[in-house]
C-alpha cells in the first residue's frame, strides 16, 4: 500500500513547497532573481568601450573612481528598459546619482534616439556590442544595475527594472553610509 | 475585428472541450454509446477552433496590428515575415496558444489514427486529454490572453533581441512542445486504463507509438536548442545546465525510461504499474517544466516575463492533473498488477535497471535544479549548483547505464544464462576497454582515465549494437523496422557519448592578440594570421581576417572571419569562420582592431563536436523508424492478457 501512495505523498510535499515559494514571492520576501553575484564585495571588472554619444572617445570604468556610481545595462530591444527609464531619469536629475549606461548589443541610432526622446539619465554611455563587458560582469539579461563604490568595489546589484522600492532596499543604504 | 474573432474562437474551443471531456467520461461510465460517440467529433471541432484562434494571432502579427498588446510588445515594422510568424510563440501568451494548439493536434491525431481502439477506451483517452486542454484554455483566457488590445495603439512595436532572430531558434519551441505535449497521450492512455481498471499488453501496444513519436520530437527539439546555442551565442558551449534546459531534459529522461518499460509491458505483460507511473511522471514533468519556466520560480538566461499570479494558477492546475492522477494511481493500481514473471537474469531485469538509472538521473537533475531555490525560499542562503555538480553526477550515474546498454539487447526475455552472455560479450568488453584506454594515449600521449572510460563506453555500445543487429540479420529473414530503429537510436547514443567525451576532454578555446605574421599553435594546427583586408559587400563594408591553418607543413584551409558594418546601421556584426569536418570544428572570429594591424581574436578547436548533434539526430531517426513499423498499423491486435512472444533479439540463440 505504501508503495502506491508514495508518489502521491511526494507530490503533495512538493506542491506544498511550491506554494510556499510562490507566497514568499508574492509577499516580496523572496525573489529568485536576486542571484547574488560573486562579484559583490569584489573590485569591479575593468572595461574600456566606445562612447555612444561621442564615438571617438572611450568610456572606461576607471574614469569614475572617487565617487559611487551605478552601471546600468540597457538596450532598445529590452521593453523593461523603456519602463525603468523614467525612474533612472529621476535618480540622476533629482538625487544627482552618477549613472553610467552600458548599451548592450544594440543599434546605435535607435539607442541615441531613445535617449533624445526619453531624456538621458546617463553621465556616459559605453557601447558593448560584443557582450565583452557584459560577460565580464556576469550579466544575465537586461536591464541590470550595479552599484560601484568610490574605491571601485561592487556593492549591490539588481536584475530587472529599477524602482523606488528596490532603490530604498538595496541601493540607498550604501549611499547613506558613505560607501 | 480579427483578434476578437480569435479570442471568441478560443472561448468556443473551451466550451467544446468541456463537452469533449465531460460527456464521454459519463458515457464510458454508463456505457452509453451516444455519449461516447461525442468524443471524436468534439476533438476535431476543438482543433478547428483553436487553430482558427492561432491563425487570427498570426494574422495580427503579419499585418502589424499594434493595437494588439502582444503584437506591439513582440514585433515591429522592420521584422521579416519569418520572424513575425515565429513571433507568435516568441513569448508567454503566444507560446501558451501554441501549447494549446499542439495539444489539440495530438488529440485530433489520436481520434483519427486510433480507430481500432475499443470505443470506451477511446472516449476516456480523449476525455482526459480534453481535461488537460480545459486547464490550458482557462489559463490563457483568464491570465494570459494574447488578444488583449491597447489604446491608443503605438505606431511601431518593440524590437526583438537580435540574437533571437534565427531560424534554428524559431522552430525550436514547436519541436519541444510537440514532445512535451505528446507525452499527454501516454498520460491519457494510462489514466484511461486506470479508470477502466483494465491494463494489459494491448494497452502498452497502443500507447507505445505515441510515446515514441513524442520522444523523437523532444529529442530533436532539445538537440536543435543545443545546436543553436553553439552556433549563435558563439561561446562555444553546447549545453549549459540552465534551468530551462533542465526542464526539457527531465521529461526526456523519464520519457526514455517510459519507452523501454512500455516495451517490457507490451512484450511480457510485466512492470505494468511501474509503466503507468512513468507515463504519469513523464507528462507531469512536462507540466512542471511549464510551471518552472512560466511562474518565475526559476530564473535563467531565458528571461521570460514572469508573474507569480500565473504561478498560482499553474500550481493549482498541476495539483489537479498530477495530484489527481497520482491519487487515481494509489487507488486503482492494485487492479493492474502484473501477470507474468521473470527471473533475475533476464532482459526484463536489464530494462528495469535501465529505468531505475534513467529515473535516478532525472531525480538528480531535478534536485540540482530545485535545491538552491528551496534553500533560498527558506532563507537558508543562496548557493549555486553549477556545472561541476551536473557534469560529475551525470557521468557517475550514467556509467552503469552505458555498460548495461551493451548487454540489454543480447539478453533473452524471461530468463537467461549468465555464462552464455558472458561468453559472447566478455571479449567485446575487454576490447572496448583496451581501445578506449589506448585512444587518449594516441591522441596526445597522456593517459586519461575519464576520457578512456567515455570512449570505451562509446565503442562498447557501438560494437554490441551492431553485433546484435548482425545476429538478428542472420537469424531472421526480415528485420522489423522497430528493431532497426532501436539499433539506430543506440548507435546515436554511442556517437553522442563519443562526441561529449572528446569535446569535454580535448576542446580548446583561446582569446588572443595576433599581429600580422604571428602564428598560434593549437591542437596540432598552426593558425597563421596574415592580416586583414577591406571587403565590400552588397550592403556592408568590413574587414576580413586572413588566417591560414597549417598542419604538419600542409596548408589546410584559409579561414576568413569578418567584421562587417552594414550601411543602414553602424552596428558591426561578427561573422565567424568555422571549418567543419566530421572530426573537429575549427572556429575563428575577429574581435577588435588593436592598432598596428593587430587584432584580438578568438580561436576554438572542438574535436568531434558534430557527433553530439549527429548522435541526437540518429536517436530521432531511430524513433521515427520504430514508429513506422507496420505492426502498429495492424487493425486489431492480440486478445488482451495474451502475451505474444515476439521473435525479439535474444529470444533465440
Amino acid at each position: 500500500m505504501v508503495k502506491k501512495i508514495a508518489p502521491l505523498a511526494l507530490f503533495i510535499a512538493l506542491a506544498g513547497l511550491f506554494l510556499y515559494m510562490l507566497t514568499q514571492m508574492n509577499r516580496g520576501e523572496y525573489n529568485p532573481r536576486d542571484v547574488p553575484t560573486e562579484f559583490i564585495g569584489k573590485p569591479a571588472p575593468e572595461f574600456a568601450l566606445p562612447d555612444l554619444l561621442e564615438p571617438n572617445q572611450m568610456v572606461s570604468s576607471s574614469d569614475f573612481r572617487g565617487t559611487p556610481w551605478l552601471l546600468n545595462v540597457w538596450a532598445t530591444w529590452c521593453p523593461e528598459c523603456w519602463r525603468e527609464h523614467g525612474y533612472l531619469n529621476s535618480l540622476a536629475k533629482q538625487r544627482g546619482i552618477v549613472i553610467v549606461g552600458l548599451n548592450w548589443r544594440d543599434e546605435l541610432d535607435k539607442a541615441r534616439q531613445m535617449l533624445a526622446e526619453l531624456g538621458n539619465p546617463f553621465a556616459r554611455v559605453a557601447v558593448d556590442k560584443e557582450s565583452d563587458a557584459v560577460m565580464d560582469w556576469g550579466v544575465y539579461a537586461a536591464p541590470e544595475t550595479f552599484l560601484i563604490d568610490a574605491e571601485g568595489v561592487i556593492r549591490a546589484k539588481h536584475k530587472g527594472a529599477m524602482n523606488e522600492t528596490v532603490w530604498q532596499k538595496k541601493f540607498a543604504p550604501h549611499f547613506e553610509t558613505g560607501t | 475585428m480579427i483578434p476578437e474573432l480569435g479570442h471568441f474562437a478560443l472561448i468556443i474551443a473551451l466550451a467544446i472541450t468541456v463537452v469533449q471531456s465531460v460527456v464521454p467520461l459519463f458515457g464510458a461510465a454508463r456505457n452509453d454509446a451516444a455519449m461516447i460517440a461525442i468524443a471524436r467529433p468534439a476533438a476535431y471541432a476543438q482543433l478547428f477552433f483553436v487553430f482558427l484562434s492561432y491563425l487570427a494571432l498570426t494574422y495580427a502579427f503579419i499585418v502589424h496590428d499594434f493595437s494588439v498588446l502582444y503584437v506591439a510588445q513582440h514585433s515591429n515594422l522592420l521584422q521579416p515575415l519569418l520572424y513575425r510568424i515565429s513571433g507568435v510563440w516568441g513569448s508567454h501568451e503566444g507560446s501558451l496558444l501554441l501549447w494549446a494548439l499542439t495539444l489539440s493536434v495530438w488529440t485530433a491525431a489520436v481520434a483519427l489514427f486510433s480507430r481500432h481502439l475499443p470505443d470506451v477506451l477511446m472516449a476516456r483517452v480523449l476525455s482526459v486529454m480534453g481535461l488537460i486542454s480545459i486547464g490550458f484554455l482557462l489559463f490563457m483566457l483568464f491570465t494570459s490572453n494574447p488578444f488583449e488590445r491597447i489604446f491608443p495603439a503605438p505606431l511601431d512595436g518593440n524590437s526583438l533581441n537580435p540574437l533571437l532572430q534565427d531560424p534554428g531558434l524559431a522552430i525550436h519551441p514547436p519541436m519541444l512542445y510537440m514532445g512535451y505535449v505528446g507525452f499527454s497521450v501516454a498520460f491519457a492512455f494510462a489514466v484511461a486504463a486506470l479508470l477502466g481498471g483494465r491494463l494489459d499488453a494491448t494497452w502498452a501496444r497502443w500507447s507505445r507509438p505515441w510515446t515514441t513519436v513524442a520522444w523523437a520530437f523532444l529529442t530533436f527539439g532539445i538537440a536543435l536548442g543545443s545546436w543553436w546555442a553553439y552556433n549563435e551565442l558563439g561561446w562555444g558551449g553546447w549545453w549549459f545546465w540552465d534551468p530551462v534546459e533542465n526542464a526539457s531534459f527531465m521529461p526526456w529522461l523519464v520519457g526514455t525510461a517510459l519507452i523501454h518499460s512500455l516495451a517490457v509491458t507490451e512484450k511480457r505483460g510485466v512492470l505494468k504499474s511501474w509503466t503507468v507511473l512513468l507515463a504519469i511522471m513523464a507528462f507531469s514533468l512536462s507540466l512542471l517544466g511549464t510551471f518552472i519556466v512560466r511562474s518565475g520560480v526559476l530564473v535563467s538566461v531565458h528571461a521570460f516575463a514572469t508573474d507569480p499570479a500565473r504561478g498560482v494558477f499553474i500550481l493549482i492546475f498541476l495539483c489537479l492533473v498530477v495530484g489527481g492522477s497520482l491519487a487515481l494511481y494509489a487507488w486503482r493500481s492494485e487492479t493492474v498488477s502484473s501477470t507474468g514473471s521473470f527471473k533475475w537474469f533476464s532482459r526484463e531485469t536489464a530494462l528495469l535497471l535501465n529505468n531505475v538509472i534513467l529515473v535516478t538521473l532525472a531525480v538528480a537533475v531535478f534536485v540540482g535544479t530545485l535545491y538552491p531555490l528551496v534553500l533560498d525560499a527558506f532563507g537558508l542562503g543562496k548557493i549555486s549548483v553549477g556545472r561541476p555538480y551536473f557534469d560529475n553526477m551525470f557521468a557517475l550515474i550514467s556509467a552503469p547505464l552505458l555498460l548495461l546498454m551493451g548487454f540489454g539487447p543480447f539478453m533473452r526475455w524471461k530468463s537467461d544464462d549468465p555464462t552464455r552472455v558472458r561468453k559472447s560479450l566478455s571479449v567485446v568488453l575487454a576490447v572496448s576497454l583496451a581501445l578506449g584506454m589506448v585512444l587518449p594515449f594516441m591522441i596526445d600521449g597522456a593517459l586519461k582515465v575519464g576520457a578512456g572510460l567515455g570512449l570505451a563506453a562509446a565503442i562498447w555500445i557501438g560494437i554490441t549494437t551492431l553485433q546484435s543487429y548482425i545476429k538478428r540479420f542472420r537469424s531472421a529473414s526480415k528485420i522489423p523496422l522497430a528493431f532497426t530503429g532501436m539499433t539506430m537510436a543506440h548507435l546515436g547514443v554511442a556517437m553522442f557519448v563519443a562526441g561529449v567525451t572528446m569535446v569535454m576532454t580535448y576542446e580548446q578555446e583561446k582569446d588572443l592578440r595576433m599581429e600580422p605574421g604571428s602564428v598560434y599553435e593549437m591542437a596540432g594546427y598552426e593558425f597563421k594570421f596574415l592580416g586583414t583586408r577591406k571587403v565590400q559587400g552588397p550592403n556592408y563594408t568590413g574587414d576580413e581576417g586572413r588566417i591560414e591553418v597549417w598542419r604538419s607543413g600542409e596548408l589546410i584551409k584559409e579561414l576568413n572571419p569578418q567584421k562587417r558594418v552594414y550601411n543602414d546601421q553602424n552596428n558591426p556584426m561578427t561573422e565567424s569562420s568555422i571549418q567543419i569536418t566530421l572530426m573537429r570544428d575549427l572556429y575563428s572570429a575577429l574581435g577588435e582592431p588593436l592598432g598596428g594591424g593587430a587584432w584580438s581574436m578568438r580561436l576554438y578547436h572542438k574535436p568531434m563536436i558534430r557527433w553530439i548533434w549527429l548522435g541526437s539526430l540518429f536517436m530521432t531517426i531511430g524513433g521515427v523508424l520504430a514508429v513506422s513499423d507496420k505492426r502498429y498499423r495492424r487493425s486489431r491486435v492480440a486478445k488482451p492478457g495474451v502475451v505474444k512472444v515476439q521473435l525479439a533479439a535474444g529470444s533465440r540463440p
